[in-house]
């Protein structure tokens, strides 16, 4: 965490931080956000700097607390909901089943959804619902290569699907 | 592999300055995070956790027709120079080289892949950070690079992966694609017109967000500004790629405006810091590495708005890269202090511009006629 005084208004968040050279001279510029803003120089709205921590910290403790009893910690790596708030790490695979419920409130605000519509994964040792699921995935992405006209990118969809689809 | 003169040239094809609008677009550079089934993710890790992702990755590694060819560098065996190096030249980020003083933890590794821009990372924040760092604006081939490896390393090991959240990470905010894509632009136009704040506000709220050289938390130094997507959830992967694509080729439209402005506004005025820049960037004989980036900023606006023709984008590029302090330390052989670093970067600088930079004074071009010729 900085803490930086802002030059400007002297106020102690400063979290711009400008160099220029004017006249030859070099200076640096430390800003808040206000000051940074009157100056034409405004971080995004939601900057990639704000910590997902103070973001966790909002979170409405009574929704949280209500949803996650008996579902406070994580039966494999032990991460309790709390220490996620602090770090805004999650321990292990199994903590987004364990913090489902808070972890789907968290994506929809910092992603907008929950559902994952990427690259299906194909676990080395696949059963058949995810063969289905990934040449699902397989199918739709060479759909799109097909419509952008990527004929190259879609011949080698083409060949992945082939590979997986029974003889 | 202790000694990095041996593996000079890793992560350095992106210098080259090809690839679209290259004098804008430095590098571009698409990352995918994965964590393997059945272990703690990196924050969390145990010594034994780490070293049992290492092994699985070094078995994986070699069975992987793309990276069999290249290096397995273990950070805590690598010298503090090497490690340094890499994190200049963004092979590895400051997480994985640990705190100062302690250094990498055990199971700390890069794999390097020579002059293949592929690289990854093993034991970060997430088990696995898989990487390609290309020449100018080549989002799409750079995430194709990425793809492939991907599908390679996904067929031997087992990936965190659920059904609705997609691939697992550390982090919220990488889950779903794990991908991040990052264009590494060079904006002074926007700066000096005092649009940039309007266009950075408008990245937000297009999904995209901005940081420094050096990634998060970051300064912006020399008008470097880094371009990524904000979100990994939610999209597909070349959805992603293609809206920052998008954004990014408008970015340059918004700057070669804004370059035009300054041309027709501000010709000497402008001309005046490009020459001003590359006077001091010739014969100054002490540096730091913040003014020199400052000082290339001008120098590459002028050579962009071909006011210095005798300078290639390569050579500025070469010069980002070779004047940090890890680098200067490999070339003088020994460690440098401060004021002997300042010394050694201004005379690397010198040297460079004597041989690559010839700029031949510039009393015709607008001399007669420049409106605003300082007085003196």
């Amino acid at each position: 965490m900085s803490e930086m005084v802002c030059d400007h208004c002297g106020s102690t968040d400063a979290v711009v931080h400008l160099t220029q050279i004017v006249n030859n001279e070099m200076s640096t510029y430390h800003l808040c956000e206000k000051c940074a803003a009157e100056k034409g120089l405004e971080t995004t709205p939601e900057p990639a700097g704000v910590p997902l921590t103070d973001f966790l910290a909002q979170m409405g403790h009574e929704q949280v607390e209500e949803a996650e009893t008996g579902g406070n910690q994580c039966s494999y790596c032990g991460l309790t909901f709390k220490q996620f708030k602090e770090t805004g790490r999650l321990g292990c695979p199994h903590c987004y089943e364990t913090f489902s419920y808070s972890l789907r409130r968290l994506l929809r605000r910092v992603h907008g959804g929950t559902q994952h519509v990427g690259k299906v994964y194909l676990p080395p040792d696949p059963s058949a619902s995810e063969m289905e699921k990934r040449l699902e995935g397989l199918r739709r992405r060479l759909h799109r290569a097909i419509e952008s006209e990527d004929f190259e990118r879609a011949a080698e969809l083409r060949d992945q699907i082939r590979s997986l689809e029974p003889a | 592999m202790e000694d990095f003169a041996s593996i000079p040239d890793y992560g350095l094809s992106w210098l080259e300055a090809s690839g679209d609008h290259a004098d804008i677009v430095l590098s571009t550079r698409v990352r995918l995070a994965r964590n393997l089934q059945g272990q703690a993710f990196g924050p969390r890790a145990r010594v034994n956790d780490r070293e049992a992702v290492l092994q699985r990755f070094r078995a994986c590694a070699e069975r992987c027709e793309s990276l069999r060819a290249g290096t397995l560098l273990e950070l805590p065996d690598a010298g503090v120079r090497t490690r340094k190096i890499l994190l200049e030249r963004r092979l590895v980020s400051r997480d994985l080289l640990g705190e100062e003083g302690e250094g990498p933890a055990r199971g700390a590794a890069v794999h390097l892949s020579g002059a293949d821009p592929l690289s990854v990372m093993v034991n970060e924040e997430d088990h696995l950070r898989v990487q390609s760092l290309v020449s100018g604006l080549r989002i799409e081939e750079a995430w194709r690079m990425v793809d492939r490896l991907d599908e390679e390393l996904g067929r031997e090991l087992p990936f965190a992966y659920h059904s609705e959240f997609g691939y697992l990470t550390s982090c919220p905010t990488n889950v779903g694609t794990g991908l991040r894509a990052s264009v590494f632009m060079h904006l002074p136009g926007l700066v000096l017109t005092k649009e940039i704040g309007k266009v950075l506000q408008g990245l937000g709220q297009v999904g995209l967000t901005f940081r420094g050289l050096y990634g998060e938390g970051s300064e912006v130094v020399g008008n470097f500004f880094q371009v990524s997507n904000q979100t990994t959830l939610g999209k597909a992967e070349e959805d992603l790629v293609d809206h920052l694509d998008k954004v990014v080729r408008q970015v340059i439209q918004y700057e070669l405006h804004a370059r035009q402005i300054l041309m027709r506004d501000a010709l000497g005025v402008t001309e005046d810091k490009i020459w001003r820049a590359y006077g001091l960037l010739r014969y100054a004989r002490s540096l730091s590495f913040e003014e020199l980036m400052n000082l290339l900023s001008g120098v590459r606006l002028g050579v962009s708005l071909k006011l210095l023709p005798g300078l290639r984008v390569y050579t500025l590029n070469k010069m980002m890269i070779f004047t940090q302090s890890a680098h200067l330390e490999q070339a003088a052989g020994r460690d440098l202090p401060q004021t002997e670093s300042d010394a050694h970067r201004a005379a690397y600088v010198r040297r460079v511009l004597a041989t690559e930079g010839y700029v031949p004074a510039d009393d015709s071009a607008s001399g007669g006629e420049s409106p605003d010729r300082p007085e003196g």
